[in-house]
């Protein structure tokens, strides 16, 4: 664990999204712990993504509470599905995202340095960031994110615009970060890179979490038909 | 009319002094002008793009009504506050140069404002999250989404030069076309026109063509080419 407190567990208590009248998501409560990864998994739809970005803090839930157990301003991040890239260098990029975070000025350019060569990015510091492959171009958001010293990292999806040796390169990544201790918090819809990342997984359906179950168990024998459904790779609707 | 086009081209390549200070005029006051409402009209435009306040549709609505201001109305009610009974006739602005840049400051503003603020608001439906997510204000993002569409923002400050570049009622009114002072290409062309002076006006009607389609190019070129090799 990194940091002197941790910001977890995260409690989230009947967290709902009500939109327009819609449900979205719907009386979700869960308690997120230290420790292994945790899977976001379920049909489109399901509300994953909106899980996510509420703690994360970027969508306000409608209802419940969403609770962390220290100050968790700084302590977490998140690499959003689609992340954006600013048009400057790649190392650009990460010393941007530090000097949001507060780091001092002096510190930023060796934090963006030790990250990029952290996940063996240093050949294309100096490259324009858009320019990159979609590949590098994740990986870069992933090392910036992990540049801030997070506790906790969000991850919607991160693999899901890219080709199979994109996709080990960024689980490769995850798997590093995860045990450096930073608790892991991944959407994915991957039932292989699920297997192969998740400690636990919560699946969620419809827009409610149906279970909360540790990996094995869940691939071994899920609780609930909708995720027995989906794993045998029956459409939900 | 052939006599008018050769005597023109032997004025643009003789140097003659005073076209030449016509030309270095007109370009200080447009790029002086560019220059301040760049300075203003970018982070207002930003600002505007990316904040909800009560009144923001109202000033959206006026700053695009502002970009097809009348020239000679702007320049009427500049000359108006400047004029030595004016609210800023102490200021002895009146029929100088510096007058001058007020009024194409004044017109040109609305357009880099306005096109700004086009520019960051479809900017921020991709960066905002990202940017909130990194911990970004929303004035903390400002500069970032200026720099981010500066290639975008290029030809909000090209329409700007165009307008302040192309405009004669405004400086003609402020500024008096005074020879040798005020007297900018626009209105001279108009002046020389009026006279019969036909040459001269060719020549100067040449020389704005030509710099407003150098300046372009060039400014086309450098976003190319960087875009090319920045991303």
């Amino acid at each position: 664990m990194r940091g002197p407190l941790s910001i977890l567990p995260l409690r989230c208590r009947s967290v709902g999204l009500n939109v327009r009248g819609r449900d979205l998501l719907k009386d979700v409560t869960a308690d997120l712990m230290p420790g292994v990864p945790s899977m976001i998994m379920g049909p489109n739809g399901a509300g994953k993504s909106l899980f996510l970005r509420i703690c994360h803090g970027l969508l306000q839930p409608t209802s419940g509470s969403v609770e962390w157990s220290g100050p968790a301003g700084r302590a977490q991040a998140m690499v959003l599905q689609r992340p954006v890239l600013l048009r400057r260098s790649a190392r650009a990029n990460v010393i941007h995202a530090l000097a949001l975070a507060g780091a001092p000025r002096s510190e930023r350019g060796a934090r963006a340095d030790a990250a990029l060569e952290r996940f063996g990015l240093g050949a294309i510091a100096a490259r324009p960031a858009r320019l990159l492959s979609g590949g590098e171009q994740q990986r870069l958001a992933i090392a910036r994110a992990w540049a801030l010293n997070p506790q906790v990292l969000f991850l919607d999806e991160p693999t899901s615009a890219l080709d199979p040796s994109g996709t080990r390169a960024v689980e490769e990544m995850i798997t590093v970060i995860a045990r450096e201790g930073v608790k892991i918090v991944m959407a994915t819809h991957d039932l292989g890179q699920a297997r192969r990342l998740a400690g636990e997984v919560l699946f969620f359906h419809g827009g409610r979490l149906r279970e909360q179950t540790p990996a094995p168990a869940f691939f071994e024998k899920p609780q609930t038909p909708e995720a027995a459904a989906f794993l045998n790779g029956d459409l939900l609707w | 009319m052939p006599e008018a086009f050769t005597a023109a081209l032997q004025l643009v390549t003789s140097g003659d002094p005073e076209l030449t200070r016509i030309v270095v005029l007109s370009l200080r006051v447009t790029l002086s002008a560019l220059l301040i409402a760049s300075l203003i009209g970018l982070p207002l435009g930003a600002f505007i793009a990316i904040t909800r306040f009560p009144g923001r549709p109202a000033i959206v609505v006026l700053l695009n009504t502002f970009m097809g201001f009348p020239p000679v109305v702007a320049g009427l009610l500049i000359y108006l506050l400047l004029s030595r009974s004016g609210p800023l006739g102490a200021l002895g602005l009146l029929f100088t140069p510096g007058a001058m840049i007020v009024a194409q400051t004044v017109l040109i503003l609305p357009i880099v404002a306005s096109l700004t603020r086009q520019v960051v608001e479809d900017l921020w439906v991709d960066y905002e999250e990202q940017l909130r997510s990194l911990g970004s204000s929303r004035l903390r993002a400002i500069p970032t989404l200026l720099w981010d569409g500066r290639y975008s923002l290029l030809t909000a400050l090209l329409a700007g030069f165009g307008r302040a570049s192309a405009e004669v009622g405004a400086v003609m009114i402020v500024g008096g076309n005074i020879a040798g002072y005020t007297r900018t290409m626009t209105t001279a062309i108009a002046l020389e026109t009026s006279k019969g002076d036909l040459a001269l006006a060719l020549a100067l009607g040449a020389i704005l063509l030509a710099l407003t389609l150098a300046l372009n190019a060039g400014a086309f070129g450098t976003a190319r080419l960087a875009q090319r090799v920045g991303g």
